[in-house]
């Protein structure tokens, strides 16, 4: 590494540069290549060599040059060690020849004199600048804490909502001026305090765990309503948010509680919520209290529990309203509410009104229908002890529906659907009662139910069809005519008979309709056996409900059908029961003349077994008594005659005919009974004795015999 | 102590002016990553508690301060690269202690107009860096938490000196190894990369569990008691921070061998070297 000894006398400078650099690259951290390193070292070595021969040697020089490394980031102590033994091989030959061994050491020894005070310089330099820059990063973080303290000191004393800070084991040790008015004690005097002192009876159970859970560092916040006692022994509720601070390792260090007072929104809360489950008029639980108490009930109830309603609906209400007015009314729900709830509620029953009239009792752990009946008679007698409105002495009574069965059975809507039918049979039965819900009933009135409601639709599908009775001529047994029936082509329940379903057509008034196509229908097949058999006289018989006789309209309906088929109306029957005349007065009595005007005949149906007003009957313009099949079926055995039924026959035949009417008897099924209505004068009759009722083909087979 | 309690370090704070990082604190009883590493590299920016870490480090592995060295040297090159490509803005991740050799200064050298941003989050390092910048207009200093690319990138002293619409190199020296797997240190690079104009670079190098695996596991169980938790890595693992960024030649390599200035600079125990570097050109 150290070169033969040189026949030049002085070294190149290139070749030292090379050398040194060889020697301390990589002592130390220097940011050069080592090219870079050679070239920055050709200068040092350029002047060492000149001092070296220099007859006016500047000691300076190796001064600067050992400051130079430390200056070129030369700092560990090989960097030196290499430097001088690098200096005292390359320049030895030259020392030794120029006689200069001794200028060579003092070179040597400036140059690590200068390292040496540099390293010095740069050591109290560098320490100097570190600690320097950790007093200003003090300073900075300190001016950034001071600025966020004052920041938060401002937040804290000011903030709207009450700030407290605790110590972990429960002291006081700060509030704010909010915290202090919330509560109404001085800071002196909130300091004093320790966090247990807050307990209130409200505390929900978990409140105190949480804290300490929190305060231990188990958790680091959390969030309740809670409710504290000012120090005038007031309650206030507050929405309180606790935050726990820990250490920068993780020590819980302090408790900080942010307080909102919320006593007026939790006042108001309660009563919105009071108001939101109460009935305003009588403050009883409302309809939606009472389903969602009846929807836990249901949920996930326990084995074996049972749920009992009473349904109440008060009788004839709307009668009082309309009568004594609303404010009578209003009184009149009012205490019957109060007394419902004073009797029952106490009871653990929920009582609520949920409309207009209407109540119920819901019995939460029903023990059967006796308790269930022993709650309507108490509801029973409550609602019937005599009131006193508004000076008004008021008797009222109430009807129940009551429905008791298992929980797990059935569900809220199931229960108030069959509370309600159930009461509706009470209304039936002639109110001032209670029903007890009956499967068997229930499920009659569902079919029901379905019948009436698929009625619309059969019309419109088509469903319906006519067959016809014959009427026969008692004197010669010729067919004078037929009687339309309505059928119903049920698609599940196959052909169904008018008493089936003409009654709750007349419930919903599809009569009306079903009605007019009835007649229609007739009225075009009467035509087409008038136009197949032209000689043959034949009345159509076709009956009217009492609400089609009501019809505003009837008169017009009639009139257009008769246009519309083009039978002559000489050949219309119109059948009316006894009742549907006898109750005639007014319009109704006028729409009967109007249909007999038409040319219609008109005849009454049933006739003897309402109470008709035989006087009456004179003025009505009646063609035909058609007699109750019950008076024939006296007639039944000619062995036996009733007498009395033959003389009522007899007599109401001569009346009729004295009225100039015609007598038709019904239901006539054996040759007996026919030739006891020959005898008796009867003009025609009916019944399967002659035929029962068939499709028009046969009596059209009928017709061309 | 108000302060303390409304910035718990431990939740996230929404002010623009206060990061939702807590600096460390400004401790000289403790041992300081960046005082340490300086120690490494000869230089007196270091305390006595600093020194005797260093000593116990050392002893787990002697040649770190060669190792040390050639971190540096290849932070030089790779600079000198940069520039070379064109790049006049730096944005340097970690930087830690000034000491020579800064970022800066080589890029200074070769372009003058260069800016060169620094970013620590240890107070001190930052006031000592302030302190050297002063009055280097094109070079800063700013306190941040390069595990918040974002937050890093939008400091406004940063913007102020470095256009993010422009071509910036940003260097991750020797300091991913300071930031464990369960910070995602691959999601901050990537981080990184995305936020940055087509044409810029990334750096990084890193300590590696190879080449001297022992002395690695030895060197991270020390800095693992320390305040600053190690996680040395495989030349694998270094390569896959890159994401699916083009790497320049040659790619990660021992930093010895990246681009040496002659093969003098490469010493006969590159073999060994227990840090790999790359650069790579985003987009």
């Amino acid at each position: 590494m150290i070169p033969a000894t040189s026949m030049e006398p002085r070294p190149r400078d290139d070749e030292l540069a090379r050398s040194w650099a060889r020697a301390i690259a990589r002592t130390s951290y220097v940011s050069m290549s080592r090219e870079e390193l050679v070239t920055h070292l050709e200068q040092p070595a350029r002047r060492l060599i000149a001092a070296l021969a220099a007859d006016d040697y500047d000691p300076r020089v190796p001064t600067e040059v050992g400051a130079g490394l430390v200056a070129a980031h030369f700092t560990h102590p090989s960097s030196l060690q290499r430097t001088l033994a690098v200096l005292g091989a390359q320049l030895a030959p030259a020392a030794l020849a120029g006689q200069r061994l001794a200028r060579l050491g003092e070179l040597q020894g400036a140059v690590a004199a200068g390292y040496t005070q540099a390293m010095q310089d740069r050591a109290l330099h560098e320490q100097e600048q570190i600690r320097t820059a950790v007093m200003d990063a003090r300073a900075e973080a300190d001016r950034a804490r001071w600025a966020s303290e004052a920041r938060f000191q401002a937040l804290f004393a000011e903030a709207a909502v009450g700030i407290g800070i605790a110590t972990v084991d429960g002291r006081v040790i700060e509030v704010n001026r909010a915290l202090c008015d919330m509560f109404g004690y001085s800071a002196e005097e909130m300091i004093e305090h320790v966090v247990a002192d807050f307990v209130h009876p409200d505390d929900a159970p978990d409140v105190w765990r949480t804290y300490d859970d929190l305060a231990t560092g188990r958790r680091d916040h959390f969030r309740m309503d809670k409710a504290y006692y000012r120090s005038d022994g007031q309650k206030i509720w507050t929405d309180l948010v606790v935050s726990l601070i820990r250490s920068q390792d993780g020590v819980p260090l302090f408790v900080v509680a942010m307080v909102e007072d919320i006593t007026d929104r939790q006042r108001l809360q309660t009563q919105l919520r009071h108001q939101a489950s109460h009935d305003p008029l009588t403050d009883l639980p409302n309809r939606t209290l009472f389903y969602d108490r009846l929807n836990a009930m249901l949920t996930d109830p326990p084995p074996g529990a049972r749920v009992g309603l009473c349904y109440l609906d008060l009788d004839g209400f709307k009668a009082i309203n309309d009568t004594f007015g609303h404010d009578v009314g209003d009184e009149l729900l009012r205490t019957v509410a109060g007394r419902l709830a004073a009797r029952l509620a106490d009871d653990g029953h929920l009582v609520a009104r949920t409309g207009g009239d209407e109540f119920v009792v819901l019995i939460g752990g029903s023990s059967g229908t006796q308790g269930l009946v022993a709650v309507a008679e108490t509801a029973l007698a409550a609602v019937r002890a005599p009131l006193d409105l508004d000076g008004h002495a008021i008797e009222i009574s109430a009807s129940l529906g009551l429905v008791e069965r298992a929980a797990t059975a059935t569900t809220a809507a199931e229960l108030m659907k069959a509370a309600d039918t159930t009461l509706y049979w009470a209304k039936a039965d002639g109110r001032d009662r209670w029903a007890l819900f009956d499967t068997e009933r229930y499920a009659r009135d569902v079919s029901r139910y379905r019948l009436t409601s698929q009625l619309p639709e059969a019309l419109a599908q088509g469903q319906f069809f006519l067959e016809y009775q014959p009427l026969v001529s008692l004197r010669d047994g010729t067919l004078t005519g037929v009687e339309a029936l309505v059928r119903w082509r049920h698609p599940e329940l196959g052909v169904l008979g008018p008493d089936q379903f003409i009654g709750l057509a007349e419930e919903t008034g599809l009569i009306v309709a079903l009605g007019r196509w009835v007649l229609g229908e007739a009225c075009q097949q009467g035509q087409r056996w008038r136009v197949t058999h032209p000689h043959r006289d034949l009345l159509i018989s076709v009956n009217l409900a009492v609400r089609q006789v009501r019809d505003p309209a009837i008169v017009t309906t009639v009139t257009e059908i008769l246009d519309g088929s083009g039978l002559d109306p000489r050949w219309l029957q119109l059948e009316l029961t006894e009742s549907a005349v006898m109750a005639t007065s007014g319009q109704p009595l006028q729409t009967l003349h109007a249909l007999a005007d038409l040319g219609a005949r008109i005849a009454i149906d049933d006739f003897g077994t309402g109470y008709s007003n035989l006087a009456y009957l004179r003025d009505l313009p009646v063609g035909t008594l058609k007699l109750a099949g019950s008076f024939i079926a006296g007639l039944r055995h000619a062995d036996r005659p009733d007498r009395v039924d033959r003389e009522i026959l007899s007599t109401l035949v001569r009346l009729a005919h004295t009225l100039d009417m015609t007598v038709t008897a019904e239901g006539v099924e054996t040759a007996d009974q026919a030739d006891a209505l020959r005898r008796l004068g009867c003009d025609t009759a009916q019944g399967w004795h002659y035929a029962a009722a068939g499709p028009a083909q046969s009596v059209t087979a009928l017709l061309t015999r | 102590m108000l302060a303390g309690i409304f910035r718990s370090p431990r939740r996230k704070g929404v002010s623009v002016n206060r990061p939702d990082w807590a600096p460390p604190e400004i401790d000289v009883d403790r041992p300081a990553v960046a005082r340490v590493y300086d120690y490494y590299l000869g230089g007196l920016h270091n305390f006595a508690v600093d020194r005797e870490f260093a000593a116990q480090v050392l002893q787990a592995m002697p040649d770190l301060p060669t190792h040390a060295q050639e971190n540096r040297a290849f932070l030089r090159r790779a600079v000198r690269f940069l520039t070379a490509q064109g790049i006049d803005q730096f944005v340097d991740l970690g930087s830690g202690i000034p000491t020579v050799g800064n970022v800066h200064e080589v890029a200074q050298r070769a372009d003058a107009d260069s800016r060169v941003v620094y970013v620590d989050w240890d107070p001190v390092a930052v006031a000592h860096s302030r302190a050297i910048l002063d009055g280097n207009h094109r070079a800063s200093v700013i306190a941040a938490d390069l595990r918040q690319p974002g937050q890093v990138l939008d400091d406004p002293a940063l913007r102020q000196l470095i256009d993010l619409d422009r071509p910036v190199a940003v260097l991750l020296v020797s300091v991913l190894h300071f930031v464990p797997d369960d910070q995602r240190p691959r999601e901050i690079v990537s981080e990184f990369a995305k936020a940055v104009a087509p044409g810029s670079y990334l750096v990084i190098s890193h300590a590696s569990s190879e080449g001297q695996p022992e002395q690695a596991a030895r060197l991270q169980a020390l800095y693992n008691k320390s305040a600053s938790p190690m996680r040395v890595r495989s030349r694998a693992e270094i390569s896959a921070l890159f994401g699916d960024l083009t790497l320049v030649d040659p790619g990660v390599v021992q930093m010895p061998l990246w681009r040496p200035d002659s093969s003098d600079d490469v010493g006969p125990d590159v073999e060994s070297y227990p840090g790999y570097a790359g650069v790579a050109r985003i987009g």
